[in-house]
């Protein structure tokens, strides 16, 4: 085993990680605000996808206009699905919040592929499929734009949430009635954070997409990305990026270890040991906030 | 009306908590009952064995889970999991010459032992973290499933389930089959029933209530979380196994697969969390829903002269249940179950209803 492969399978497992925290940005901006887990963002991340597809593919537009358009009516579907099933909800256990994302979920895959198709169709960003060689590594270029966005979105994020704008969303997500008492509309608060969310769910979409290809498989990165938040803290987005990287190395490291041991597909069972040990261990994440619960 | 409470009495603490306090349920039960014994002289085999003998079993195991997440209030995501547990643990028996009937309780055990794992997450975690952790061990057990030839049953992962038989005699008719199907669903009803008259029913929905306050109450939230989750996959266990025996006669991963969890859960939210009646039509609605709505888009798309492609006419089911699950949670979220429960208590005191406003 030589290092220079090690550290291939190193970074190359890192830069898959913050693709994962791309996505899991988008669900931590939900849970931050208003403590709702979402099992929709998959089908979210899918739909901006499919999107953005059918204005570049279907009606011709240059991706540099349809990725924006795709942005503004994804904003609008994240806080209509907000608006008219989850605040309903508001205050229910926590079981029917999560069948409620869960439905949103299976019903948003359902229309969308009944809509467009299910056969995988890929974006054509434009970045080449040529790997880049750093010394003696091989990196994959697409990889490289998509950690750069999922950084890009994190400063956005860190420099937002500093924002007048921002400042409200972490008064809502810190108390909720204490904001509403000093005249914050958490109801908008709350739409806002699903609306952002709905946008980097087509940023992850476009990435994804370009990957592996639109189609069904993009709703399966549910599973690494609520591992990825669940390790990083629910409500963190620094959180999430360090999760990320995390989960990315060890995945790709322990995978191939493991993969020569159990005979292949270890990657998955990786991912789900991860989660299961990080809710047994330290249920709150590496940068969570421990919330005391009282009876 | 026809739940009259007039002449209707209780003189005795005995008699207070009887099953049925109201006669008219009881005698709603008995016929259905009776409905269920003479099934197969009512209707097809066709319908018989494809539509209403998977629906008894799904029963059986949707009351399994809504005694787990609608009495204890512990969020389970990986039910299928422990169904194929008791499934494969079964099978396996059976095919090793043990008779059915110890094969069957081979199999819901060895659920019981897998899904009391599931309750020691339960120990350190609640809600979200819970159903993120069972959803997590529904992918592990999916992942040895897929990659383990001597459970799976080797190259075509499927495993032929022997013929079922009970007391040496081989069941192989149509009836027969029904038969164990609705036996097994109603023993499961009668135990979920009575269970609401027990201790042990009341300390569950303490628990569900609130753990942290049960236990101020002197009871032992661990014990009872835990004693949830063992019968619950207990019950979960036999109905895989007699859902294999019976219904699909072989064994494949994909049966038990993270979806068919989803798709129990969604009976159970749909038929309502807690409540027996709901169990069953949760499970009818859910079951039937698929071929309704594909029927009703092809005819609605023939009617119009719309030529909808195949691809668009085998997602459209996939979009309705979500759908389906979706309206249910926002406009009665304690399911079909709770609609029955309103109409029952309208008609309760018809026509003096007036005198409760």
């Amino acid at each position: 085993m030589d290092l220079v492969f090690l550290a291939e399978l190193t970074v190359n497992g890192a830069l898959t990680g913050l693709l994962y925290s791309l996505f899991a940005i988008g669900l931590v901006l939900i849970y931050k605000s208003s403590s709702v887990p979402n099992l929709a963002q998959g089908a979210l991340t899918m739909l901006g996808a499919y999107v953005v597809l059918a204005f570049s593919h279907n009606m011709g537009l240059p991706l540099w206009v349809a990725i924006p358009l795709a942005v503004v009516i994804m904003f609008f579907v994240g806080i209509g699905i907000e608006k008219v099933a989850l605040r309903r909800l508001a205050g229910r256990p926590v079981i029917m919040i999560l069948m409620m994302t869960m439905g949103i979920d299976i019903f948003l895959r359902g229309t969308t592929l009944a809509i467009w198709g299910g056969s995988s169709r890929s974006v054509d960003l434009g970045v080449s499929y040529e790997p880049l060689f750093v010394g003696d590594m091989l990196l994959s270029r697409i990889h490289i734009v998509g950690a750069s966005v999922a950084l890009a979105l994190f400063v956005a994020f860190f420099l937002f949430f500093r924002s007048r704008l921002g400042i409200r969303l972490r008064a809502i997500s810190d108390d909720y009635m204490a904001s509403w008492s000093v005249g914050i509309s958490v109801e908008r608060g709350v739409g806002l954070s699903w609306g952002l969310a709905s946008i980097v769910a087509v940023a992850t979409g476009v990435i994804w997409g370009e990957i592996q290809g639109v189609d069904q498989s993009l709703s399966i990165l549910l599973l690494k990305g609520l591992t990825v938040a669940v390790l990083g803290g629910l409500d963190s987005i620094i959180g999430a990026i360090v999760a990320g990287i995390i989960l990315g190395i060890l995945e790709s490291v322990g995978s191939f270890y493991l993969d020569e041991i159990v005979g292949g597909g270890s990657r998955d069972l990786i991912v789900a040991a991860v989660l299961i040990l990080t809710v047994m261990i330290r249920p709150h994440g590496l940068f969570g906030r421990h919330d005391i619960e009282r009876v | 009306m026809f739940y009259g409470l007039s002449g209707v009495r209780h003189n005795s603490y005995v008699s207070d908590s009887k099953l049925f306090p109201v006669p008219a349920d009881r005698n709603a039960v008995v016929f259905f009952l009776l409905l269920g014994l003479a099934a197969p002289y009512l209707v097809s085999s066709l319908y018989l064995n494809s539509y209403i003998l998977p629906w008894l079993i799904w029963t059986a195991a949707v009351l399994g889970l809504n005694l787990v997440t609608g009495w204890a209030g512990q969020l389970h995501l990986g039910y299928a999991a422990v169904m194929a547990v008791g499934a494969y643990s079964a099978v396996h028996a059976a095919k090793f010459g043990i008779p059915w009937e110890f094969a069957l309780l081979i199999g819901g055990l060895a659920s019981s032992v897998i899904g009391s794992l599931f309750a020691f997450a339960a120990l350190r975690t609640k809600g979200l973290y819970l159903a993120l952790t069972t959803l997590a061990m529904q992918f592990v057990m999916d992942w040895v499933l897929t990659h383990s030839p001597t459970i799976a049953g080797g190259s075509h992962a499927s495993l032929q389930s022997p013929t079922f038989a009970l007391l040496g005699q081989d069941i192989t008719s149509d009836a027969g089959l029904y038969y164990v199907a609705f036996g097994w669903c109603v023993l499961v009803t009668i135990f979920m029933l009575n269970l609401r008259r027990t201790g042990l029913g009341r300390a569950l929905v303490a628990v569900r209530e609130k753990d942290f306050a049960a236990a101020i109450l002197g009871v032992n939230s661990f014990y009872y979380k835990l004693v949830a989750f063992a019968a619950s996959s207990f019950i979960a266990g036999v109905s895989g196994a007699i859902l294999v025996s019976t219904f699909y006669f072989l064994a494949a991963p994909e049966q038990f697969a993270v979806n068919v969890s989803i798709q129990v859960l969604a009976m159970v939210i749909v038929g309502g969390l807690g409540s027996i009646l709901g169990s069953y039509l949760g499970a009818a609605l859910i079951l039937l829903m698929p071929g309704v709505v594909n029927q009703l888009f092809s005819l609605g798309a023939n009617l119009l002269g719309l030529d909808l492609g195949i691809e668009t006419l085998a997602h459209i089911p996939n979009a309705a249940y979500g759908a389906l699950i979706v309206i249910f949670l926002m406009v009665e979220p304690l399911g079909l179950g709770k609609l029955y429960a309103n109409v029952r208590d309208y008609l309760m005191v018809w026509p003096f209803d007036q005198l409760k406003k």
